[in-house]
């Protein structure tokens, strides 16, 4: 009987197709939260294989904050249209112009926090019921305690200390009118289980995950892209430098590491000898101890 | 890439003062599992509340209010990896009015870690937490009598506190029981062997961990298929395509295997069983895939896919343990929803037989009332069959959860007896 078990890797695949469809099974109308980052497309991915043969059966979401990497852009659209799905996009730069929310002002401002309300609001507007992510459990210490299926209140609001237990696989995702549900397919995978299986099924991932020179400044010890939304300031110095990101937000402040893995077998290399956390080059991150835990009570991803 | 290593996961139940924190963060910063800029914020903190050097209990701080007041109060989950395993660590607090978050923990794990003082001995936590690993049936049982450079190293320290565990575990139902003497403070018998215990002729915690053997913790004998969803594309190539979706939850399912439909009884042949694109001779648990069936048969979510010589039993009447997980108590004769595997139907709690006293194990068939925490044995009847195995025989179909249709909430969970 011995060989009756799985790895790792398959079990994890095993239980996020699980998650997948019981999301499926128990809502009127999920989308999956898609920004064109790794783990938004690995979840994508698995919800390719949990329907086949169907067509995913639900759309992707897309919170724009306009301040994209256009490599981004494109991928999100050649994956829309190979998966023949529909795509919801919610966009930061039109809340702003309805007076919605406010842009940050100052050196380091940035449009992270105001994608809680686009997203919020994009969420009423389509009647969605549940919206899937692909946060991890190892990402951030307050994503340590977060469920498969997370409730929000009708302020679409994370209460952390009051959350329904989760036993065994049985996920209650009932919810009164106006609430709605978050859902983390990929909740026990770390970055290395995520790079793996990319490896492992040749998944397709935009450009700038791999090494390539490009135009940075040094600033919050990373290189962050030049782009038309940055303010270079005096004493700072444009420098091309061969880089790539390990994780994908917004151009104005996700910061590149210098690295020659141009190939997925050569970053899966980098990744296992990596010392630093892949958050560590967010500054959206490093604004307080508890800045994450913050913006999810309000709604953030 | 290793691509043959397993997944464990085990729970930690503790609290601060045995030292399960420093543990957990041993076992990480030993395993080198811990990144640089983590453990830069953790100096930061261990420096600005005045510790010397660095406390690596801090690693395991999550939420804001657990920082502030310095305890765990919810379930949190770590990660680290070996070259021989992949690991998750559902670390629970220990205190007796966690005692919900402690059941949610050991729901899915292989393996649990007791954590005994070695200066105290066995105390009412050390068996309520053994208690706890018995009802949720965890198949691994380690028990790490900590603190042993407290007790110099004393081998009689740890044989006290192995004869004081076998003394009263010897009425739970654990079936491997091991004991590591170590200093989660030092390191020793943590990652590394002990230097200073030669008497210790066992295996430091990681490597017993690295080799448990866990390929046995699921039933791979009784063949079971909860329905989860059916998929029926209607697109070119599939229009006839039936596909049952769902996670082997028991046994092995074989192309070509005869098969039950419960509770219609319908029985049919398995024709085909899908992952994505690939085709498979056979499935086992735990994995999902999409099973088709030679004959039509109306089969939906809730349903179950058995061989017709091996069947769950269909009964409106279960015998639960039950844990309460909820603020509000029990309202008398109050219906809840029950979730079973992939099926729901209404349910009442006909009768509470006994409440446990989970420090003492002793039953009180006096006290009746369900309050948050409590452990009692019921009688639960349900609108509608379900299709049960005991718990013992299979965690996935030996499982429920009661829901609160005023609240939506989560209200207990049980286990069939």
């Amino acid at each position: 009987m011995s060989k009756y078990y799985l790895n790792y890797l398959d079990e994890l695949e095993s239980e996020a197709i699980f998650v997948l469809r019981e999301v499926w099974a128990q809502f009127d109308n999920p989308v999956i939260l898609f920004s064109g980052g790794k783990d938004s497309i690995v979840v994508t991915h698995l919800a390719k294989k949990a329907f086949y043969p169907s067509k995913i059966p639900f759309p992707l979401m897309h919170v724009d904050t306009g301040h994209n990497f256009p490599e981004t852009i494109a991928f999100r659209d050649n994956i829309i249209k190979s998966l023949g799905v529909q795509l919801i996009v919610g966009s930061v730069q039109e809340s702003i112009d309805q007076g919605r929310v406010a842009e940050e002002k100052g050196k380091n401002a940035t449009r992270n926090a105001l994608q809680i309300t686009t997203l919020l609001d994009a969420i009423e507007e389509h009647n969605i019921d549940c919206a899937i992510g692909g946060g991890r459990r190892d990402e951030e210490k307050a994503r340590a305690k977060e469920r498969f299926f997370s409730h929000r209140d009708d302020f679409g609001q994370w209460d952390p200390k009051n959350q329904r237990p989760e036993l065994w696989n049985i996920f209650n995702g009932k919810h009164f009118e106006g609430e709605h549900f978050r859902a983390f397919p990929i909740s026990n995978w770390t970055e290395m289980d995520v790079w793996n299986y990319i490896l492992r099924e040749n998944i397709e991932i935009p450009s700038l995950y791999y090494a390539h020179e490009r135009e940075v400044v040094w600033r919050q010890n990373s290189w962050i892209p030049k782009s038309q939304f940055l303010k270079i300031e005096e004493n700072e110095e444009i420098v091309v430098k061969k880089i790539r990101f390990r994780t994908l937000g917004d151009i104005t402040i996700t910061g590149g590491i210098e690295s020659d893995a141009d190939t997925l077998e050569k970053i899966v290399m980098e990744v296992s000898a990596m010392r630093q956390t892949e958050r560590g080059n967010r500054s959206d991150d490093k604004r307080s101890e508890t800045a994450m835990e913050d913006r999810k009570k309000q709604g953030y991803f | 890439m290793v691509d043959n290593n397993q997944l464990l996961r085990f729970t930690t139940a503790g609290s601060v003062d045995d030292g399960k924190s420093t543990l957990i963060g041993r076992l990480l910063y030993d395993s080198k599992s811990i990144f640089e800029d983590q453990l830069e914020a953790i100096e930061t903190t261990s420096k600005k509340k005045g510790h010397d050097g660095v406390d690596l209990a801090l690693f395991t701080d999550g939420l804001r209010d657990e920082r502030e007041q310095g305890i765990t109060i919810d379930v949190a989950y770590r990660y680290f990896t070996t070259p021989k395993r992949k690991f998750i660590i559902a670390d629970t607090p220990g205190h007796i009015q966690y005692t919900r978050n402690m059941v949610t923990g050991a729901s899915t794990a292989n393996a649990a870690i007791i954590l005994v003082d070695a200066r105290h001995g066995v105390i009412e936590q050390t068996r309520r937490h053994s208690f706890i690993a018995s009802l949720l049936q965890i198949p691994h049982v380690i028990v790490c009598i900590n603190k042993m450079d407290l007790v110099d190293f004393s081998e009689e320290a740890y044989n006290t506190v192995i004869n004081q565990f076998e003394e009263f575990s010897s009425k739970m139902m654990v079936k491997d029981v091991r004991f590591i003497p170590i200093s989660a403070l030092l390191g020793d018998n943590v990652v590394n062997r002990s230097q200073n215990m030669d008497w210790y002729q066992g295996a430091p915690l990681l490597h017993t961990l690295e080799t448990l053997h866990i390929s046995s913790d699921i039933n791979k004998v009784d063949a079971r298929f909860p329905v989860q969803t059916v998929l029926r594309p209607q697109r070119d190539g599939f229009i006839d395509y039936r596909g049952y979706a769902g996670r082997v939850a028991g046994g092995v399912l074989r192309k070509g295997d005869e098969v039950a439909v419960l509770p219609s009884g319908f029985t049919s042949k398995i024709k085909s069983i899908n992952l994505y694109d690939k085709e498979l001779d056979e499935a086992y648990a735990p994995m999902s895939v999409a099973i088709t069936l030679e004959d039509d048969i109306d089969i939906s979510r809730g349903d179950m896919i058995v061989r017709p010589n091996n069947r769950p039993d269909a009964t409106q009447d279960i015998e639960v343990m039950l844990c309460w997980l909820h603020n509000n108590p029990a309202k008398p004769r109050a219906k809840y929803s029950i979730r079973h595997t992939s099926n729901e139907q209404k349910a009442m709690i006909k009768e509470v037989i006994y409440k446990i006293n989970i420090n003492t194990l002793e039953r009180n068939i006096e006290d009746k009332s369900l309050t948050m925490n409590d452990i009692l044995k019921v009688k639960i009847r349900t609108t509608k069959p379900l299709m049960v195995d005991a718990y013992r025989e299979n965690r996935t179909t030996g499982s429920i959860i009661l829901v609160d249709d005023t609240t939506n909430e989560t209200v207990a969970a049980g286990m069939i007896v």
